[in-house]
Formats: C-alpha cells, structure tokens, sequence
C-alpha cells in the first residue's frame, strides 16, 4: 500500500485494510513485548548452546552444560537402586517369616513383589493375581503345590514342568486320546469327580466310577480324592477348579489330560525380587 | 482590612492529571507522580488502617493456640507437608477444602457488600497494594521530603546529598519488603523455630527463594509501579462498575458549588464565582494522580484524600467544607435540587449481598460444627472382583482407609450391615481381627476381607462398613458393594 490513511479520532495510522468500515489502528506493539520478546530469542539463542540441541547426520551437538536425558534417567535409577539397597540387604539377609513379622520389611516386600508381578506374573495370573482357566487364583486358598511363604518361594523359583532341573513336576495320563479307558470308563469317573466335590451326578455310573478312581486316579489324587500335594496331584473334591469344574471341563481333562506350564524364574529373577514375589503372594490373602 | 486578608494565601498547585478529559494518547508513556501530603480525618483513618493491617500481617504468624501434645500450636498455620491448615479452633483437612470455598464466597459477597454501599473502601484503605503504596510514600517522604523537595530533587544534578537520599530510601524500602516476604514464610512454618532458622541461614532454600519473591514483589509493586497497578494489571476497578449504582458511596466534587473555579484572591467577592479555587490541591495529594473535579474515574480508588485536601483549603478561604465530599450519586441530585441529601443504605443489593453472607456463613458453621472427628472410605478391590474359597465360600477384598483427626491414638472397630453372615477380617494384626489402631492425626490404609459362607452366596449386594470408635463410641460409616459369582 502507497498510502496510509489517518484514523481521525486518535490520529494514528490504520494498517488501510476495511472491514465493514471499520479499519484497524496499525498501533505500534508495546514496548514490553518487544523486549519480552527479545529475552526469548536470546534464552533460545543460550539454550542452544547449553543444551543438546541440533540433530546431525551422526550425531547431535551435545551442548555445553552436556546434559542428557538418558543419563539422568539412569542415574535416577542407580540412586534409586541405592536407595533400596537398605532394605533390598535385610530382605537377603531375612527369612521369608521374619520379613512378615517385620513391618517396614513387610510393606517394601508387598510393594516390590507387586511391581514384579506386574512385569513378570500379571500375564498369566492376572493384574491381581486372580488367575484365569488354566491360570491358578492366587487368591484363594487351593494351593496345588503348598500355599506356605517357603513353598510359594520355591514354586517360583523353579517353576511347573519348566527346563529347571528341580522343577516341580507330575503328569496327568490322557486317558481316553491314550486308550487307557474306554469312553464309558471315563464318563463314569467324571460322575464319581462329580460326586465327591459335592456336585450333580449319576448315582449309578458315579459307584462305577469309584473303582475306575480307586485303581487309576488314588496314585495322585488319593483314594478320597483330597489330592497328594507332594505329587501336585490337585484335590478333587474342593470348590475350586484349575481347568473347571463342570461335567464337561472335567471329562475334557480326564480325557485329554492337562499339563500347564509355569516357567522357572531362578536366573531370571535375583533372590531379593523372588523372595518379594513370594511375600506379595503369599499376601494376597489365600496364603498358608 | 477583612478577615479574608488575614487568612494565608492558597497555594496553588502547577500539577497536570493523568488522564486529563478530553483527547489523549493511547500509548502515553507514564508520568510519574508525586503525591503531595495529606492532612485530615480521612488521612488519619488510612493511617490507623495502615497500623491494623500491617499489624495484623506481621503479629498473626506469632499467635500460639495450644491444641495439645501432638498438634503445632501456631494460631494460623498452613502446613503444607503435612496438607493441614490451622486456623485457631478449626483445623482443616484436604478433603475439607470446600470450607476454603466456602471462605471464598463469603469474602466474595463481603466485597460486594463493600463495594455496593462504601464503593472502593477496599481499594482505598484495606487492599494490600494501597496499604504498602502508602507506606512506601511514606518512606519516600521521610528521606526525601514532601511533592516539591521530591521533584526538585529528581530534577537536580547528582551530588553527595542526592545519592545519599536515594540510596536511604531504596535501603529502607528493601527492609521493608524483605520483612514483608520475611513475614509470609511464617505462615507456612513453626514462626520462632523458623526465624532462629532463617538468622542461621539453616532453613530451606525455598524458604529463601520465597522471601526474596516476595521481596522483590513488594520493592517493584509498593515502590515503584504504585498506582499503574491498579489502573493496569487489577481487574477489580472494572468490575466494581458492574457492583456500584447510583446509592452507593463515591468520591464527588459538587459542580454546582464550586464552578465557575478560578483563583480567588483575599478580599475578592465569592459572589457570581464558584468555591472552587483552582489550587490543584485535590490533584497534587492524589495518590493516583487524577482529577477528582473531571467526575469519577477508573482510577479513583476512593481514598478520599482529595476530600482532606480540599477541606484544608476550603478552611483557608473562610468557605464551607465538603466541596468534594464522600456521598452517592443521588445525594448530589437531591443537594441539587437544595433537598437534604440523604444516605440510602437499605435496598436491595445489600439484602441481598448480607442476606448470602447470613446463608453462607450460616451453612459453614453448621458444617464445621457437625463434621465427623473419624471419617472412613472403603475401595472394592477389583481384581479379582471376588475370590471363591475351596470351602465354596466367596470373599471379596477391600482397602479401608480410617482418618483419625484426634490428637491422640484411637482404636476402631468394622463391621458390616447388610450382609448376613458375612466374616470381616483384616489382612495382619492379631488374629486377623478387623480391630484398627489409628495414629495421631493421621490416614491409616488397612486391607480387610469380607467372606460369605456358601449357603449365603449373592452375585452382587450393596452394604455398608461401619467404622466404631471403641474409645468415644464416634462412628463412621461408608457405602460399598459385595460381588459374587453369577449362577
């Protein structure tokens, strides 16, 4: 624009542009705003060379100041680490029952063991432990292999029929895919399962089926079907059920057989985490 | 010779107002002000205002109020560690801050009222700017003396006298606002065990960081912004607009008494004349240095000081007071119209505004006098929802959190309502017995299982905990639901 026009009442220039007839007064910027305004590009300025800033081909200027990120976040966990080094040395040096009796032990065990469990336990056990089909509860008080702090803490460390060399380990014969049984066989032992865990079921195949029981299943499950921990055989006449517990869950296991794996966490997990694990668990409230 | 010729000349002022009627910049670069001093009844007021307020920033942080062994025995203390603020006999929790809400309107309705009856009476006498402003004039004019030695000063060269005033000035107006950042900080600390402290130099360096905001607040707001704070960065001139109306009271220069103005000399006829001398007085002593005789401003914060100024003057010539006076816009018509003016101060505004005060503080009183000495919440844990036991009994899992606002321990006991049958346990203590030993002053978090017996078992139910203090019988209770599996 050649020509600026005057806005009569203040006297000052308008930037010449119209809308609807009013123009705009191309007022200077306040002063503050260009010196605000200044104090920014010159912190930018400072900032650049302080700090890391410019990506090159390779690399990235590091800045004067040599501030990086990745090395704050690693010294924060080291201090971290230091941190709880106090009571990371008294839970190595505790027995699993002296942490319990021990509160501040006891709350850095839980807390720890629960961070844990979310990394490593939570995908097949659940957020809080509540297990799945296949996946046991861990808050209940059904324990396959022993519910006590010393027999969770072993679990754990070497696993269900995992590649550790004393993992926990037993089997469940398939009895129909194996032909160990005949159909009928297997279907009369479901109604005798049905039975002695006080559900709906056949009288007359149920009696069949406790010979079938008595002579197959007693090794493991005992002949009352209470299950023999030290075999991980699980007790059949309780309330809960790994794979369930309807007629049809439990012809599948006795016909297909189940063998869930837990893998073994020695040399995955130092002793402090695992002995946390084993706290936290054993918390969770279905503990022995 | 009369007595007008007796009577001391008046002086008259050469002093040009901010904002002057008529056609002026947009952008004018601020002139600075020189309020001259002031004497009279409304000057004497500020000061005595001055003395309370100030008193009462500085002495507050001092006061004890003995609340026991386990408990700060500061009278006003905002415990921020702790998230506690004491005030005397109410002590505040987190989740109370409503009562701060509650605080907030009503002083939200008390500057209505102000305002709709006084007008800028806040502005003028009680607001922190105003008060430290005037105090910080009034150092300004104990080392450089009043309005003329100040401009004759800034306008001479430098020399040994000049530097020695300025820096006197700037010393003891950094004191000041030292000591005023110094003072804050007592609010959010144990003030004797503070200041021993702060002189060591041992307390935190936020502590530190803190006063020398403050500080440089107070030093660049009291010193030298002054007035452009309340013209440009306070919002409350523009909303007091909205809040003041033709009753309410307002600084007025009385037109038809006082023009035509001009200077007036003894023994001059005030015949055919107006009162008004013309001195300038009211412009030179205003601290936000407008004309009052231009009508009311945005500026005019109503300290009245005009009004004492005038007086003096009106004094000196032998004509009544109360030229420029405190009154309402409708007590001007009525002295018009040559009625006896009269101060309306029932209507319905101030019905209003006193009536929601009434209702406010009435409710918070009640509220502060019936809140619970224990209070409770319960959180479901959701996973797992509800774990079934190998007995086929269902339990679900719940953190109880228990407050105890006592000085002292106290011992709780929960039970369920609701549920019948129902087993409450809690996750450690003794024998898992649901009985809570809860600290001092404090939140304690307890995980407690609810278990129901096979034969009793729902899908979902609603209950509630009942949290029994076993000491004072005090309870607390808290809405929750039981979850079961769905057959």
């Amino acid at each position: 624009m050649a020509e600026h026009d005057i806005d009569e009442v203040t006297g000052q220039r308008t930037t010449g542009h119209e809308w609807d007839g009013i123009r705009e007064l191309n007022s200077p910027i306040p002063r503050w705003w260009i010196y605000t305004f200044y104090v920014t590009i010159a912190w930018g300025i400072a900032f650049m060379i302080a700090m890391p800033s410019i990506p090159l081909v390779n690399d990235y200027t590091k800045g004067v100041l040599g501030y990086s990120q990745r090395e704050a976040v690693r010294q924060e966990i080291v201090d971290a680490r230091a941190a709880q080094s106090v009571f990371r040395d008294r839970i190595e040096q505790a027995s699993l029952e002296e942490i319990r009796d021990i509160p501040d032990l006891f709350d850095f065990a839980v807390a720890g063991g629960k961070s844990a469990f979310s990394v490593n336990c939570s995908q097949c056990h659940g957020a809080g432990g509540a297990g799945a089909p296949g996946f046991p509860n861990l808050n209940d008080d059904a324990w396959i292999w022993g519910g006590n702090p010393r027999e969770i803490f072993d679990t754990i460390r070497v696993g269900i029929r995992s590649d550790h060399d004393d993992t926990r380990f037993n089997q469940m014969p398939a009895f129909l895919a194996d032909e160990l049984l005949t159909r009928a066989e297997v279907n009369d032992v479901v109604e005798y399962v049905l039975q002695i865990s006080d559900q709906d079921h056949e009288q007359e195949a149920a009696a069949r089926g406790q010979t079938v029981f008595r002579e197959q299943c007693s090794s493991c499950h005992q002949e009352s079907g209470k299950g023999i921990r030290e075999l991980g055989g699980p007790n059949l006449t309780d309330a809960i059920w790994l794979y369930g517990g309807s007629r049809d869950e439990i012809r599948k296991t006795v016909a297909n057989a189940r063998n869930g794996v837990m893998p073994a966490w020695e040399g995955r997990l130092d002793e402090v985490t695992r002995k946390q694990l084993a706290v936290y668990v054993h918390a969770l409230g279905g503990g022995e | 010779m009369t007595d007008a010729a007796l009577m001391p000349p008046v002086e008259t002022v050469d002093v040009e107002p901010v904002n002057k009627k008529g056609r002026r910049a947009l952008h004018k670069k601020r002139s600075k002000i020189y309020p001259k001093r002031a004497r009279g009844n409304f000057r004497k007021f500020k000061w005595i205002l001055m003395i309370v307020t100030l008193t009462i920033y500085y002495v507050t942080p001092w006061l004890r109020w003995d609340r026991g062994v386990n408990a700060p025995d500061q009278a006003v203390l905002l415990d921020l560690p702790a998230r506690r603020f004491y005030f005397f006999f109410i002590e505040i929790w987190p989740q109370e801050v409503f009562f701060i809400t509650g605080l907030l309107i009503l002083s939200a309705m008390g500057l209505f009222l102000t305002a709709a009856t006084v007008g800028r009476a806040w502005c003028g006498y009680a607001c922190p700017q105003t008060v430290w402003t005037d105090l910080f004039i009034a150092v300004e004019r104990f080392w450089e003396g009043d309005r003329n030695s100040r401009m004759r000063l800034d306008g001479a060269s430098w020399s040994f006298g000049k530097i020695a005033r300025k820096v006197s000035k700037h010393v003891s107006w950094l004191l000041i606002a030292v000591a005023t950042g110094g003072a804050w900080v007592f609010y959010f600390a144990d003030a004797p065990g503070l200041a021993v402290d702060l002189v060591n130099f041992e307390a935190a360096t936020p502590t530190y960081v803190w006063i020398g905001l403050l500080a440089a607040f107070t030093y660049t707001f009291g010193g030298h912004a002054r007035e452009a704070v309340c013209t440009y960065m306070c919002p409350w001139p523009r909303i007091q607009a909205a809040l003041a109306d033709e009753d309410t009271l307002i600084v007025n220069f009385d037109a038809t008494r006082g023009e035509p103005r001009g200077s007036h000399k003894a023994n001059e006829s005030w015949e055919g004349r107006g009162d008004c001398v013309d001195c300038n007085q009211c412009v030179a002593v205003c601290p936000m240095g407008i004309d009052i005789r231009d009508g009311l401003q945005l500026e005019c914060i109503s300290c009245a000081l005009c009004i004492d100024a005038c007086n003096e003057v009106m004094d000196k010539v032998g004509r009544p007071p109360n030229l420029i006076s405190y009154g309402t816009l409708n007590m001007a018509d009525q002295a018009a119209r040559a009625e006896t003016p009269r101060f309306k101060l029932f209507r319905g505004r101030t019905y209003l505004y006193s009536g929601m005060i009434v209702i406010v503080a009435a409710i918070m009183v009640y509220a502060l006098a019936s809140r619970p000495i224990v209070s409770t919440s319960v959180q479901h844990e959701r996973s797992p929802l509800f774990t079934t036991m190998s007995d086929g009994s269902v339990r679900n899992a719940y953190t109880l959190k228990i407050a105890n606002k006592r000085h002292e321990n106290r011992e709780f006991e929960l039970s369920v309502v609701g549920l019948e049958g129902a087993d409450v346990s809690r996750v450690g203590g003794e024998d898992g017995l649901p009985v809570f030993t809860v600290g001092p002053d404090t939140i304690d978090a307890f995980h407690v299982f609810v278990t129901v017996p096979r034969d009793r078992v729902v899908s979902a139910r609603d209950l509630e905990f009942v949290v029994t203090d076993t000491g004072s019988g005090d309870v607390a209770r808290t809405d929750s639901s039981f979850q079961g599996p769905v057959r």
